[in-house]
């Protein structure tokens, strides 16, 4: 998702205390609110009903700091960020500091980058930066005061060190547990300073151990998948094999047989994006399987899609010979390609995919007839609240999210359409009409994830470069066919102007190249009836695949070194200039590569791509076999992300993308044939594993500047990286995504 | 109603004998630790120990565990291989969304007991079963590498 430009606007607020106001029931200590600058004046009175505090701390009694985060924990490291903050200003010892996630409630906890409650588009860190370092100076100057008030000495006399208030004239301490009922009583400071960076303890580490490390290696760690109600029944669903079906008639006789089976229901799609089906209530996950797949529906298919991919294809690239709507245009693109020196003409391809995370997706819901309560992988609050609370007819106030950890996401947990909730609740609701007043989990098989949509759209590009004699780059013309991520959201208004989806043409319509005549069009077709969603990275994932996989084909075609090609035209772009130089230096490639054994060849490619306001350049080595098959060896990687916070969590995060970007390289795909979904599982879905991960070295820029996401951004150059790496192997130039076996063709 | 050895303990389950050993674990046995990812074998989140071994608790079924002994991931750590695995993976903190962790940590258990000191070719090979969609795989390589010198 694209960001307003300065998250750290909303570093202007004020810091309440709400320790008195059973905010928390039972949570003795000190808790503190921030709320933001605008709305202040309201809430100059303590007892104002319209105080809405954002509590983001609490200081127990027993001297646990419990840091309180408005961002999912779903692998990024989220928790270990903002706990990173809060505990550097309030000079917390890093043991006694754990984080939990927030409950719903958008006034309290907005993500100001999305305007509503919820994680995406790596603004976790670029959010926190300002506010949760102000709760954390906030709290240790109330705990300094109380301290004073105790000893009777002045403030400015105590100090606070890796959790211990101390007097060093006298030689008194104090924890922060000793000191947190008395704290909550002091008032709230105006102002507080925050450390200058040279004075982080904490901010730029290696290295605090991830607060969800020790939970997640020992088993205890709770996900959706693992959570428990009194009662619960686990639902299992048949879900149709097309899109755009719905129940005509079932028969649950041999279901209802199958030991442990409870009750089969029917439940609506609550949306035009959600799915219909049947559901199989059961006492255990095995049953309500057993029970689904015993199961015999009759599916409505007069409205179903039923195109195959290679069809959409084909209309795509019928749909690229005509222009689109003019998303950039610099100079004249045409003019300047009609009389070109040399012309590059080329379809680069990449095909839906799925998010697949580890843990399918699952929901539990509690529903009585005033409320609903929800624990889940929970990404996006507000618009599953508001979503849950229309479908139900409810207040807000009457539908509660429970934040449990997330097994993986890479987007498809904050679906914009709240999907798998929704469906989650109507289930609950078919239940319960049927006098089945029990908590509901809903599981879906990995089959059900990956044939239930929401996926990263398929996209062609069709771009024309021209170079002049001296083979300068001197037009780039491009045509995007995709379908639209924010059409038909709550965030259309946001991501789309003037009928161009801006995640559609992110990282081609605002290249960093100098490049005098530049158009990019996009079409956007609206007949597609495939459900889809953003994928970690959005519009880079495939943008970058282009942009970078074009300049390398310019670069060979004008006689030039790749690297030395694009960093002359980066004139205008030093951030992207720097860590292009970073990364050529870390990465050796002014030494000869080290060459292959026997017949195989090496090659090596460069990549360089800014997204969400974070900058990632690689270099990927690969050896190809002469029978065509691949490894990618080796990967360098320079990230330029502001100041770093949590230099591991962003080499971690750096990996992860890698992989995660080269499973989409290498294999990623999911196909229609006849409108159905050609994959099921892992078997026909393959990812990366651990034999075709490179080894990776991760450099990170030295910033002072604000901070910026890192769970995408370290995507979108892989692709390219490697397939420029193949190009400089054995010359074949890569332009369709999956790579699988092309190079076997060869 | 089955009885099978759990982490050291015997433990009678309310569970059919064609119940997959996972669900049986998860569903009747409250151990949560083992992880549902595919049902067919495929991603190794569901790794558990049968008689030292690592095996796929989704196609293992209970019929199968009994007379032998379980270990999942709330009782590896009480084997010395296993403590050192799970030290090191926290030392590294490989974890990521953590969800495939359990079952990676199982197989590096397995792979630790017979192989004591394996190569990064061994590693691949023996953990190429147990995917990670957060792609930690380069610090599971590192931590493998790492258990093993400590118990070197």
């Amino acid at each position: 998702m694209a960001l307003p430009k300065n998250l750290n606007e909303n570093a202007q607020q004020e810091i309440l205390n709400v320790s008195r106001r059973g905010f928390l029931k039972g949570a003795g200590g000190l808790t503190l609110g921030v709320i933001l600058t605008p709305a202040l004046s309201r809430f100059a009175s303590a007892e104002s009903p319209t105080f809405a505090p954002n509590a983001f701390l609490r200081i127990g009694t027993d001297n646990t700091v419990t840091v309180i985060s408005k961002f999912i924990e779903m692998g990024q490291g989220s928790y270990t960020g903002v706990a990173t903050l809060i505990a550097e200003e309030l000079c917390a010892s890093w043991d006694q500091v754990r984080t939990e996630g927030a409950p719903a409630d958008v006034k309290l906890y907005v993500n100001a980058g999305m305007g509503v409650q919820g994680t995406g588009g790596s603004s976790a860190m670029a959010g926190s930066y300002e506010q949760m370092r102000q709760a954390g100076a906030t709290a240790k100057a109330m705990l300094v005061s109380a301290a004073a008030a105790r000893w009777n000495v002045a403030p400015d006399t105590i100090t606070v060190s890796k959790g211990v208030v101390k007097h060093t004239a006298s030689g008194r301490t104090a924890t922060f547990g000793d000191l947190a009922d008395a704290a909550a009583k002091q008032p709230v400071p105006q102002k507080v300073t925050l450390k200058k960076s040279e004075d982080f303890d904490l901010i730029g580490k290696l290295k605090l151990q991830r607060k969800d490390s020790v939970d997640k290696t020992n088993g205890t760690a709770i996900f959706t998948q693992d959570f428990k109600l009194p009662d619960m029944l686990v639902a299992v669903v048949a879900h149709p094999t097309r899109f755009g079906a719905k129940v005509q008639s079932f028969d649950a006789t041999k279901a209802k047989a199958v030991p442990g089976v409870v009750d089969v229901v029917q439940f609506e799609a609550v949306n035009p994006y959600c799915l219909p089906g049947v559901a199989v209530l059961a006492k255990n996950t095995w049953a309500a399987r057993q029970g689904r797949d015993a199961l015999s529906v009759q599916w409505d298919e007069t409205k179903t899609f039923k195109l195959g991919s290679d069809e959409l294809f084909a209309q795509y690239k019928e749909t690229a010979t005509k222009p689109g709507l003019v998303a950039r245009k610099d100079g004249d693109a045409t003019a300047a390609i009609a009389g070109a020196a040399k012309v590059i003409e080329a379809d680069y391809e990449v095909p839906y995919l799925a998010h697949a995370a580890m843990e399918p997706l699952n929901c539990v819901v509690k529903l009585s007839a005033d409320r609903c309560d929800i624990w889940n992988g929970e990404q996006f609050q507000t618009v599953d609240q508001g979503a849950v609370a229309q479908y139900l007819g409810l207040p807000l106030t009457q539908v509660s999210l429970t934040q449990l950890y997330a097994g993986g996401s890479f987007g498809r947990r904050a679906n914009p359409h709240s999907d798998y909730v929704l469906e989650a609740v109507a289930i609950a609701k078919a239940a319960r009409a049927k006098g089945l007043n029990v908590p509901v989990k809903m599981v879906w098989m990995r089959e059900d994830d990956m044939r239930g949509g929401q996926y990263r759209p398929m996209y062609l590009h069709r771009a024309r470069l021209a170079l002049n004699s001296k083979g300068e780059l001197v037009a780039w013309h491009q045509r995007t066919v995709g379908q639209s991520i924010m059409k038909g959201t709550a965030f259309e208004a946001f991501g789309m102007k003037d009928g161009i989806d801006g995640t559609s043409i992110e990282g081609v319509s605002d290249m960093p190249y100098d490049v005098p005549n530049l158009q990019v069009e996009l079409h956007t077709p609206d007949n597609v009836g495939v459900p889809i969603q953003w994928w970690r990275s959005v519009g880079h994932s495939h943008t970058a695949f282009t942009t970078e996989s074009l300049m390398d084909e310019a670069a060979a075609a004008a006689g030039k070194d790749p690297y030395e090609y694009r960093r002359g035209m980066l004139t205008k772009f030093p951030r992207h200039k720097a860590l292009l130089e970073l990364v050529a230096e870390k990465a050796g490639w002014n030494q000869p590569l080290k060459p292959a054994t026997g017949k195989d060849k090496r090659g090596r490619g460069i990549a360089v791509h800014s997204a969400f306001g974070s900058y990632v350049a690689q270099v990927a080595e690969v050896t190809v076999k002469p029978n065509g098959s691949f490894k990618v060896d080796r990967v360098v990687c320079a990230v330029d992300c502001g100041v770093a916070i949590n230099p591991d969590v962003i080499k971690a995060q750096m990996e992860g993308c890698i992989g995660f970007g080269l499973a989409a390289a290498l294999h990623g795909e999911i196909t229609l044939k006849d409108g159905e979904v050609q994959q099921s599982n892992f078997h026909q879905f393959q990812v990366l594993r651990i034999n075709e991960m490179p080894s990776v070295e991760v450099h990170i820029m030295a910033s002072t500047e604000p901070p910026t996401g890192v769970g995408e951004p370290g995507l979108p150059p892989i692709a390219p990286a490697v397939a420029n790496a193949i190009f400089a192997a054995i010359g074949k130039r890569v332009r369709k995504l999956p790579i699988g076996d092309q190079l076997k063709k060869a | 109603m089955v009885t099978l050895n759990i982490n050291g303990k015997d433990k009678e389950l309310d569970a059919l004998p064609e119940m997959p050993l996972l669900w049986a674990l998860r569903d009747v046995a409250d151990l949560t630790g083992t992880k549902y990812g595919c049902g067919m074998s495929l991603c190794g989140a569901c790794t558990v120990h049968l008689d030292g071994k690592a095996i796929r608790s989704c196609v293992t079924p209970v019929s199968a565990a009994v007379g032998k002994k379980v270990v999942t991931i709330e009782g590896v750590a009480e084997n010395h291989v296993g403590q050192a695995v799970q030290t090191a993976w926290q030392k590294l903190d490989v974890v990521q969304c953590g969800y495939c962790q359990s079952g990676q940590i199982m197989s590096a258990t397995a792979l630790l007991s017979t192989n004591k000191k394996p190569t990064d070719a061994d590693i691949d090979a023996a953990m190429a079963g147990n995917i990670c969609r957060c792609a930690t795989y380069v610090r599971v390589r590192a931590a493998i590498h790492q258990a093993a010198e400590t118990l070197a």
